[in-house]
Order: C-alpha cells, then structure tokens, then sequence
C-alpha cells in the first residue's frame, strides 16, 4: 500500500492516469445513477435491481459483437430491449408495490435482480465477457497516460444520452408528465395525466437508460452475471450525496465517485475495490445521518 | 403458557431429539433446518419486532464463521500457513481429540462475542437511520464485509479456509453438529419468548410502531434497538461457528458472507411465517427449507431462479405470511357502516 503511494510521489504523472480513467468510468455511473433518481423521485421505489439492467444492456452488446455487428450499433438495441423488459416488469410486479412500505420495494426489487442474476448465469455462462470493439488505445506523456479510445467515446456518448434524456424531461408530452408526477401525483392525476402510464413510462425509460450504459459497460469494461449489484450501489450512493432531483450534483458525485475508486484500487489492490466502494456506501450513509442529526432532523 | 403448548413443545422437542435415528438420510437437512430457525428468529427480532430491516445480518453470521474457524486452528497452529498449505500437498495438520473440543468449546463463543461487539459498534453508526437508508445500508455492509474477507491473505483470501478435521476416534461429527444446531434453536426460541412477554418487547415494538413518540415518551430508543441488534448478533456468531463446521468449507462469498442466499433467505423465512411473532420464523423456515430442498431434487439447474421468484411472489402476493393470515381469518369480523 505504502508503496503504491510512492509511486505517484515517484512519477505524479501516474496519478493523472489513475484519475483520467477514473472520471471516464464516472459518466456511466452517473447515467445509472440519474436512473434510480428518476424512479425514486417518480415512483419513489428504490430499485435494487438498477445494475442487473445495465448488466443485461452489456449482454445486448456481447450477443452482437459475438454475431458479428460491430457493439457500438447495439447501444439503441439495448435501450429499447431493455425498456421492453422494464415495462413488463412494471406490469407484472412494480406496479403492484408503489403504494406499499420502501423496504418492500427494496426486497422486491432484490427477488427481480437475484432471478435476472441467475438468468444472465443460465444463458450466458459465468465468465467474465467483453464486446470487442477493436478500438486502440491513446497513449499521452510519453507513454505515462493510457486510455482506451473505447472509453473516451463511451464518455463522449453518455454525455449525449444524458443531454437526450433531460431534452426529453423537459420538452416532450410524457417528459413533462412524469415531472408533474414527481412533483405532485394526486394533482397530476387531477388534471388528467395518466400516472400509472407515467410510472410504467418511467420504469420503462430507467430501464433503457441502464440498458444503453450498460452497453457501454460491455464495450470500455468487462460483464459477467454477478457484477451488478455493484452499480445498484454506487447509483444510489450517487443519488445520496447529490440529493433527489439535482442533475448537476449527480454529474460531480459520480466523476468523483469513479476518480475515488480508481484510486482505491490503485493504492490498496484491485482486490479490494469493491470493498472499497461498499463501505464507501456505509460511510457517506453514515456521514449523512450523523449531519441530519446534528441538524435535529430525519428523513423518513 | 398453556398446557396444550407446552405438550406441543414437548413433542416436537422429542421428535427432533430422536429424529437422527430414524430418519438418518435427513440429518444434514435438519441441522440446516435448525440453523435455518435461528436465522429467522434472529431476524425477526430486529426486523419483525422492531420493524428495522437489516439485510446486513449476514456481516455477523460470517464474523461467527471466520472466528470460530480463526481461533480453532489459530489456538494450535499458524492461520496463515495453515491456510496456505491447503491444496499444496505439504505440512499436514492435524488435531487431536483434546485440541479438536477446545478449539470449537473457545471457538463458538469467542464467534459469539466478537460478533455482539461489532452489533454495539456498527449498531450505535447505523442504527440511527431510518427506512430504507438502513435497509440499504446493511445491504452494503454485508457485502463490504464479503469483499474485505476475500482480499484478506491471512484467512484465505477468496479461496476461503476449511475448518479443522476432526481425528478418527472423535465422536460423530454430524450428529454433534445436529445436537449443537437444535440446541441453539432450543435456547433462541426460548430466549426470545421469555424477551417477548418482558417490557423490553413493549419497548422494540413501540419503536416499530413510531419510533419518535417512543423516544418522547422516554425511552432511550438508540440504546434499545443496538441491545436488540446485539442479541441478534451473539446467537448468529454462535449459528455461524457452527455452520461453517457443518459445512466443512469456508468461502468468503458464498458461505460466511452469503448476502445473495441466506442473507435475503432470513428475511424470506420471517415474512413467510409472519413478521412480529414468535411462532411464524420458526413455521416459515420449516416450509421454506422443504421448498427449497424441493425445487434442488426437481428443478435443478433452475433452482435458484425459481427461488427468486420465491422472494418476489411472497413479498408482493403474502407479506402478512401464515401466522397473519391465520390470526386475520380467526378475528372477528367487524362490519363498519362505511364499508
């Protein structure tokens, strides 16, 4: 540990790697993240199985780059797939726990993510697996700074879905219905929206949303069936630093979210970064509570 | 407690102590089953009676686990060679009658305490969140504790450890693992009882109902709900020792931190059975074990999937579970005007 921390006293120009390749990672999670806040802020269900959506968008992108379609084509595939499965599961089950307790939603939504889970492992196989794009890597300082172009573009394209996806908050018929339901659903209902067509619309478009990053995961990062809980944690730490509906906190939380992890795995081993990341959770969790208390007040 | 209960008892008591003899081919269904019951008791303690939700209660089992393991060979020889030599075909260890019984008699309670104290430590952090904070919360935590055991050299890493053998001419080691297990379950079951019908039991279902007039009305709620943690933890570390023992392996991820199985599986049994009572964990984690013996003989290859589908359909279809549904079906039936 000691040592790897003398190795960017040693070259500091390794330090501007780590951190490079950290904040490209951050726009995927921060995609995922925007997700889960939609749904909590709309529906207001915490959906555990968020990284199992962006895990099966990565086998869209796996399954065609296998068959010969270059994986960059898969990312409107994915989402629309992935809205399709978002949809029937609002149907079949979302719909039917809206109105009960949150820890609810959250044992349901587990149930979908362990049978997604173990789906993914039927058909799929347990290894890990990439869809090959064939792109080279970038190389700056002398060979100091890698990055894969994959990721770059896979930052470049998260950006556009997400400048996409607040276009259509804001301008379309449904966007603006789904923000008057999140605003307020007895009035939305009052005056004529649909809300449970707005929820399934919304389940439905996270999904989408997961789907296209999780495509994006497949191409820049590696997939395998049980990886996905780990995106599920880092949206909603995410969502819990940046608070509910704040576009621009979710953006920061997550470059600095995907930075900070790369130089945990850096500096104590890649084995341990996923530690890393979950007891990051249990500390912001603890952190916030420890400041809303000091503050006498509790968010139920 | 009525005459007719205690008879009940009795019988199912007697039942399960002969049980090995009779029907043998079933022993290491029933230790599970036992352990299975504590489980869910334990849970429902925290999650049922006050109405706290933890998916983290997995973090105490695999402390019990790791411990008793640690300490049962730790006593007698080096952890990390011990744990090296496995697989390398070099030193080999062995323990002998006395090392193997008091490995596991400082072991499992060493397991238990350890675990208590991290209930009182993480407990006094983590317990003053609300809802689904905490919900999620120790979902992280039991996976943080997961990751951190399968990076650790020292206790195996993610190739986990094994626990000891026993020598030759130890006693049978299933049966002595059947009787710890039912005996555990016994002093649970009677344990939480007895909490049951003390204010204590007023006090964690108070804080279930509405926590903020509980602490208006003068209770120290923090101090209670880490006691009620705490109880939870000490029995599951004592589960844990001995489950690891009954499994003969230790993997970080799938048997001392199994989030993904046991950990929502406890919360499966509880809701099953009923949240809130004494009897439902217990009738929950029989059925559920039998459910779950079923779908492994016939739909194998599927069965975890089906178990999935478990968990969604029992938490969206019965969350009042058997013990709810029977009370709301014994009440008299009120007919009110509005209706």
């Amino acid at each position: 540990m000691i040592d790897n921390l003398m190795i960017f006293y040693a070259s500091p120009v390794t330090a501007l790697d780590v951190l490079v390749n950290g904040l490209l990672i951050g726009a995927i999670f921060a995609l995922t993240a925007y997700g889960l806040a939609l749904v909590w802020g709309v529906i207001k269900i915490i959906n555990i199985a968020q990284g199992e959506f962006v895990i099966l968008g990565g086998y869209v992108a796996f399954v065609m780059a296998q068959n010969g379609i270059h994986p960059l084509y898969s990312i409107p595939v994915a989402a629309l797939l992935l809205a399709i499965v978002g949809w029937l599961l609002y149907r079949l089950i979302i719909f039917r726990i809206i109105d009960r307790d949150l820890f609810t939603s959250v044992l349901a939504t587990y149930g979908i993510a362990i049978v997604l889970q173990q789906l993914m492992n039927s058909a799929f196989g347990g290894d890990v697996q990439l869809a090959e794009t064939g792109l080279g890597t970038l190389f700056l300082f002398d060979y100091m700074v890698s990055i894969a172009q994959i990721k770059i573009i896979a930052f470049a394209l998260a950006a556009v879905l997400a400048v996409f996806l607040v276009l259509f908050l804001k301008n379309s018929r449904m966007g603006q219905a789904i923000r008057a339901t999140a605003q307020n659903p007895r009035a939305a209902r009052v005056l004529g929206i649909d809300t449970d067509r707005v929820f399934a619309a919304t389940f439905a478009l996270n999904a989408a949303i997961c789907g296209a990053a999780g495509a994006l995961v497949a191409m820049a990062y590696t997939i395998h069936p049980y990886i996905g809980l780990p995106y599920t944690i880092r949206s909603f730490m995410i969502v819990v630093i940046a608070g509910l509906g704040n576009m621009t906190g979710v953006i920061v939380a997550a470059l600095g979210l995907g930075a900070a992890e790369n130089f945990a795995a850096f500096i104590l081993g890649t084995q341990f970064q996923l530690a890393f990341t979950f007891s990051l959770l249990v500390v912001v969790l603890v952190w916030r509570n420890w400041r809303l208390a000091r503050k006498r007040e509790y968010l139920k | 407690m009525s005459l007719t209960r205690l008879l009940v008892y009795l019988a199912v008591l007697a039942g399960a102590a002969v049980a090995p003899y009779f029907v043998p081919q079933y022993q290491s269904q029933l230790t599970e089953l036992w352990l299975f019951i504590v489980f869910a008791l334990t849970w429902d303690l925290v999650g049922g009676q006050m109405g706290y939700n933890s998916f983290g209660n997995v973090l105490f089992f695999g402390i019990g686990v790791y411990v008793t393991a640690v300490i049962q060979v730790g006593l007698f020889y080096d952890v990390a060679t011990y744990n090296s030599a496995r697989g390398g075909g070099g030193t080999v260890f062995t323990f002998d009658f006395t090392q193997y019984a008091l490995g596991l008699a400082i072991g499992l309670p060493a397991g238990a305490i350890l675990a208590a104290l991290t209930a009182i430590l993480v407990g006094s952090a983590v317990l003053g969140m609300r809802g689904q904070y905490f919900a999620v919360c120790t979902l992280g935590l039991g996976f943080a504790a997961a990751q951190i055991a399968a990076g650790w050299d020292y206790l195996g890493g993610g190739s986990g450890m094994v626990p000891p053998t026993a020598p030759d001419d130890f006693i049978n080691l299933g049966l002595l693992y059947y009787y710890l297990s039912l005996g555990l379950a016994v002093v649970v079951f009677a344990v939480l009882s007895w909490l049951y019908s003390t204010r204590f039991a007023l006090a964690i279902n108070a804080i279930r109902d509405d926590e903020d007039k509980a602490e208006a009305m003068g209770h120290l709620t923090t101090r209670i709900k880490i006691t009620a943690w705490t109880i939870a933890a000490f029995f599951l570390g004592i589960a844990g020792g001995l489950y690891g023992n009954v499994k003969r392996f230790i993997d970080p991820i799938d048997v001392a931190f199994p989030s993904a199985t046991i950990g929502i599986w406890m919360i499966l049994m509880a809701i099953l059975g009923g949240k809130g009572t004494i009897l439902g964990p217990v009738i929950g984690a029989v059925i559920f074990q039998i459910t779950k013996e079923l779908f492994w003989t016939y739909l194998l290859g599927w069965q975890r999937v089906a178990l999935g589908l478990l968990i969604v359909l029992i938490v969206v279809f019965f969350p009042e579970g058997i013990v709810g549904w029977w009370r709301r079906r014994k009440a008299p039936i009120v007919e009110t005007q509005a209706s």
